[in-house]
């Protein structure tokens, strides 16, 4: 889960990067980078939680 | 891959270089102000370690930076590598050569840049300490330091300052300046900011932090006067490196310092306020190291855009942050069980990426588009920044044990790495009040 987390966020920063470099048109741009920044929170919610099994994990041995 | 020269930096009148110069030497100051900060809330035992690590920090960042950072980095107008994309040319990484060869250190906006640069990336190196406190072994904030100096900092900074492809977005896409950032909310922040939250999902809760239920126990810092003072020296250091920052980077004229000086300060007067008020309707007092925190975070939101705000937007800037750092304090400690001592991730990633977007949504910039140019700089910041800070320090983690054995946790980091405490006339408690 923590592997996928990282994943993601740079997925959607891959995303932010090829729309800003590729697209011309300003509103493709925009509906892109944002599409890229929603993946980039999902990468984060995962890999914040995957901490917490981790860390979970940990004080439960 | 070919070398070309970035866009030239704003040239600098003599006079106004040397006022330059005046303001970057006064930086350090924001740097002995988070020491202070990060060791007074710490805990007693390991107070000699924390200062000492700070020390160690600014060295380690000061040499590796100025042996391979600047090369990655460089400044806008020198060597730079792009990439041809759509027929645009952007810039990824700079071309200089290694021990600042190549380069006169004299009164040129590049060499006043690289001394900017030598206290900047220090002060990023210090922010991760305070996540890691009371736990982080010596050998490893080295090490790590170097990883951020040596490789991370100077990439993101290339791409903001250096005349990379952020700083592009303006002439390549049309969006407003580029992405903004003059004293460095992102780069030095946000970048330092997100490294602490690496530190602190590879170091893991101190221990006695979190009960077997996950509820936090409060270790309070061991010198609240130490926290309140380092405010003071950070302030002064804070309006000096904002300064300096918007001369060289965003070509402002010296005639704006005063402007700058009035934000920075407005805007660190009104987060700590908010921070104290918010303390105060929560807990019925308000919280002197949240407070401290709060008045930190201001400044951190500052960075970004004290040249572009006006004097009511920067209170605003600052009450925002104010809210947001004890909220997301909160938030971290009791949701995510996430251990951060000196509250860096609140303060400086979460404050710097509120600065960031400020620009777009309160300051007067310049031509449209800023807003996403703004967003592309924090998707840069959380998809890039953090997934490469977090990778090289848990493969440094896998070759050097980043954290301190568990007797030399109960033992202190002063005695356990140093052999001597900070304070040896001085009962220093243990973890008595903690429930076992």
């Amino acid at each position: 889960m923590k592997l996928a987390g990282f994943l993601l966020l740079v997925a959607g920063w891959a995303i932010v990067v090829a729309a800003v470099a590729l697209l011309p048109s300003a509103g493709a741009r925009v509906g892109f980078v944002l599409a890229g920044l929603a993946v980039e929170l999902f990468g984060l919610a995962l890999a914040v939680r995957s901490h917490l099994v981790l860390q979970a994990e940990g004080e439960g041995e | 891959m070919t070398p070309f020269v970035a866009p030239a930096p704003p040239s600098l009148s003599e006079v106004s270089a040397v006022f330059c110069l005046l303001l970057i030497l006064l930086v350090p100051f924001a740097g002995v102000g988070l020491t202070m900060i990060n060791s007074g809330l710490g805990r007693a035992r390991s107070a000699a370690h924390a200062m000492l690590s700070a020390l160690c920090v600014t060295a380690v960042a000061a040499l590796v930076y100025v042996i391979v950072g600047v090369a990655w980095q460089g400044a806008a107008g020198r060597p730079d590598h792009f990439l041809m994309i759509a027929g645009k040319a952007w810039g990824w990484i700079a071309s200089e050569r290694f021990f600042v060869r190549g380069l006169r250190l004299d009164l040129s906006p590049a060499a006043l840049v690289v001394l900017l640069q030598i206290f900047s990336v220090g002060l990023a190196g210090l922010i991760p300490l305070s996540s890691g406190a009371d736990r982080w072994r010596l050998g490893a904030i080295c090490a790590s330091t170097a990883l951020l100096a040596g490789w991370t900092y100077p990439l993101f900074a290339h791409w903001a300052w250096g005349g990379g492809w952020l700083a592009q977005l303006g002439a390549n896409c049309g969006l407003g300046r580029g992405f903004v950032d003059g004293g460095g909310s992102g780069t030095i922040q946000v970048v330092g900011g997100v490294t602490a939250l690496s530190i602190t999902w590879i170091l893991g809760p101190r221990r006695g932090k979190f009960s077997a239920e996950a509820l936090p126990a409060a270790l309070p810092g061991h010198n609240v006067v130490l926290v309140l003072l380092g405010c003071g020296f950070a302030w002064i250091g804070w309006m000096a490196l904002n300064s300096a920052g918007a001369m060289l980077f965003l070509g402002v004229e010296p005639g704006r310092v005063v402007l700058i000086a009035v934000n920075t300060t407005l805007c660190a007067a009104a987060s700590g306020l908010a921070a104290g008020v918010v303390t105060r309707v929560r807990f019925g007092r308000p919280d002197a190291s949240l407070s401290s925190n709060g008045w930190i975070a201001g400044l951190v939101a500052s960075s970004a855009a004290a040249a572009f705000l006006k004097p009511a937007a920067s209170m605003i800037v600052g009450g925002v942050a104010g809210i947001l750092v004890v909220s997301v304090a909160d938030f971290l400690e009791f949701q995510l069980a996430i251990d951060d001592p000196g509250g860096a991730v609140s303060v400086h990633a979460v404050g710097g990426l509120w600065g960031v977007l400020a620009v777009a949504l309160l300051a007067d910039a310049g031509p449209g588009g800023q807003w996403l140019a703004q967003l592309v700089g924090i998707a840069t910041l959380l998809g890039f920044v953090l997934p490469l800070s977090y990778g090289l320090n848990w493969l440094l983690d896998r070759v050097y044990r980043q954290r301190v054995a568990r007797e030399g946790e109960l033992q202190g980091m002063d005695l356990h790495e140093l052999g001597a405490g900070a304070y040896p006339e001085f009962d220093v408690h243990g973890d008595d009040f903690l429930q076992r």
